[in-house]
């Protein structure tokens, strides 16, 4: 008899990208990065400013297109299309909806664009308690109110892929609790989660797999444990501000 | 199709309820209602009109334009995010600062028309101007788009978009006389005529000021341009030369929106 194996689940990435190349002008921001996002699991991209964080993901969303290389969406190119994106949440970093919308126009205009979305997941909206300011124009709303709605928009159709840029980023306490909470219940239901944060704590708090990036390079890919054995350093801060150190100079 | 009327529809409702389209309504509206107080017959408001349609439409709608979509940048990147073409997306953004445009020059100025009761006395002079600065509008906002999206710099754009104005509806005609002053003995009919299809806001003086029979008011470019063709088919040339302003820089731009990286 064969002894048991532990083998790691080897289904299809839900993202995947292949030799991604991207150029701004002379910069060289993305230079053959190779990455797959596998299935249920939360990936931070750790790196340096202009380090082409940013640029990656907006890559996978489609919204910068590359040089060279393909995206894949759960093993399909996607490069130039726009239908895979109703089953990726994305969140940016600060979101500027319509100044004289109201929060529940602009929840309107977005499910405008999903006009197929199946019942939809409104539990952040809920768990927020943002009712009360939905029918606000988006410019009286604090900078802390916007970035919920931002969160809510990023959930609301149930997406397979949660691409998050500084999630947290503007978000008091609670409701930042609430949001990693929420994302914690959605990885145990399979969803894929990519995110970038400079917070460490709040990565070493959520993500199973770090992505180090320096110069468009991915230079570490693999678990939080290896990451730790790797560097020597028991926090995640330390870690990156040494492998950056190691990188940089 | 529907996808751009809904984005559209959003887009209105954001730029109505904004105090920049209401009060470029308000400055028509007033506007007209001074000049017909001040004893204006209809043909004589309209005249009057001419010149601050040929001046204000171009530039508030390029400047608009181009400060509204580089304010939405971030917006636009969170609507892309969505499972929605660019091209269908540029469509709305555009439509939906175009339309609420028009709709508050041709609000804005025609409501005093109708409460004067000066509608009746010459709809079609009326028609002609409310029609040319609807033209305008469509073709200043459209090449607002394309030089925001051509300028990553907000800074720059909105400078391209006001120098683009200043060349077009100030000192194109100047450059025109000077011409026509250094090359007097030579034939110039063709080549003024070419020059005035090349600057949409010498069309639609064209179109506005060939109705009066004014071709004094219409300078060299007009005069030359209602000898040569005519009322009837310099209407229609102008009109198409007018869409054709709207249509290429539209095209252009929803390629370079097409192409772009957010």
């Amino acid at each position: 008899m064969l002894p048991a194996v532990m083998v790691e689940p080897t289904g299809m990435p839900t993202l995947e990208v292949r030799g991604l190349h991207k150029r701004f002008g002379r910069l060289e921001v993305l230079r053959a990065m190779d990455l797959a996002f596998a299935p249920g699991r939360v990936t931070a991209v750790v790196g340096p400013n202009a380090a082409g964080k940013s640029t990656l993901l907006k890559c996978a969303l489609g919204l910068v297109r590359p040089d060279r290389g393909e995206v894949l969406f759960e093993g399909v190119p996607v490069t130039g299309q726009h239908d895979y994106r109703r089953a990726i949440g994305f969140m940016p970093q600060r979101a500027a909806f319509p100044e004289n919308l109201t929060g529940r126009e602009v929840l309107g205009l977005v499910r405008g664009l999903h006009p197929d979305a199946d019942e939809q997941d409104e539990d952040l909206l809920h768990r927020f308690g943002l009712e009360s300011q939905l029918d606000k124009p988006v410019r009286t709303l604090s900078g802390g109110t916007r970035q919920k709605l931002n969160a809510v928009v990023a959930f609301l159709f149930r997406p397979r892929l949660i691409i998050l840029d500084e999630p947290t980023a503007g978000l008091d306490p609670l409701a930042s609790s609430i949001l990693k909470e929420k994302l914690a219940e959605l990885v145990d239901r399979g969803v894929t989660v990519v995110l970038t944060s400079h917070v460490m704590s709040e990565i070493e708090e959520l993500a199973e797999t770090v992505v180090f990036m320096v110069d468009g390079q991915a230079h570490f890919n693999g678990s939080m444990e290896s990451l730790r054995r790797l560097t020597g350093e028991q926090r995640l801060e330390r870690a990156v501000a040494r492998l950056t150190r190691a990188r940089v100079a | 199709m529907r996808t751009a009327a809904r984005i559209l529809g959003y887009e209105i409702r954001n730029l109505i309820r904004s105090r920049w389209v209401l009060a470029y309504a308000l400055i028509f509206l007033a506007l007209t209602d001074v000049l017909f107080r001040f004893g204006g017959t209809s043909d004589r408001v309209i005249m009057s009109l001419t010149n601050v349609v040929l001046l204000l439409i171009p530039l508030v709608s390029v400047v608009l334009g181009t400060m509204h979509l580089y304010h939405a940048r971030e917006f636009i990147e969170l609507l892309l995010a969505q499972p929605v073409g660019r091209r269908t997306l540029f469509a709305g953004l555009y439509g939906g600062l175009a339309l609420p445009l028009a709709v508050a020059f041709v609000v804005g100025a025609g409501l005093p028309f109708l409460y004067t009761g000066a509608v009746a006395s010459d709809p079609g002079a009326l028609l002609v101007l409310l029609g040319t600065g609807t033209l305008l509008t469509l073709v200043f906002t459209a090449l607002a788009f394309l030089v925001a999206l051509g300028f990553q710099d907000r800074a720059v754009g909105l400078g391209v978009a006001i120098v683009l104005w200043l060349g077009l509806a100030v000192l194109f005609d100047g450059v025109i006389l000077l011409g026509i002053a250094l090359f007097g003995n030579w034939p110039l009919e063709r080549p003024v005529l070419i020059a005035t299809l090349l600057n949409p806001v010498d069309i639609g003086r064209v179109l506005l000021l060939m109705q009066f029979d004014l071709s004094a008011l219409s300078g060299y470019t007009g005069a030359v341009f209602e000898r040569f063709f005519g009322t009837g088919l310099g209407r229609t040339v102008a009109i198409t030369a007018l869409l054709g302003w709207t249509i290429l820089p539209l095209l252009l731009g929803a390629r370079r929106f097409a192409r772009k990286d957010f």
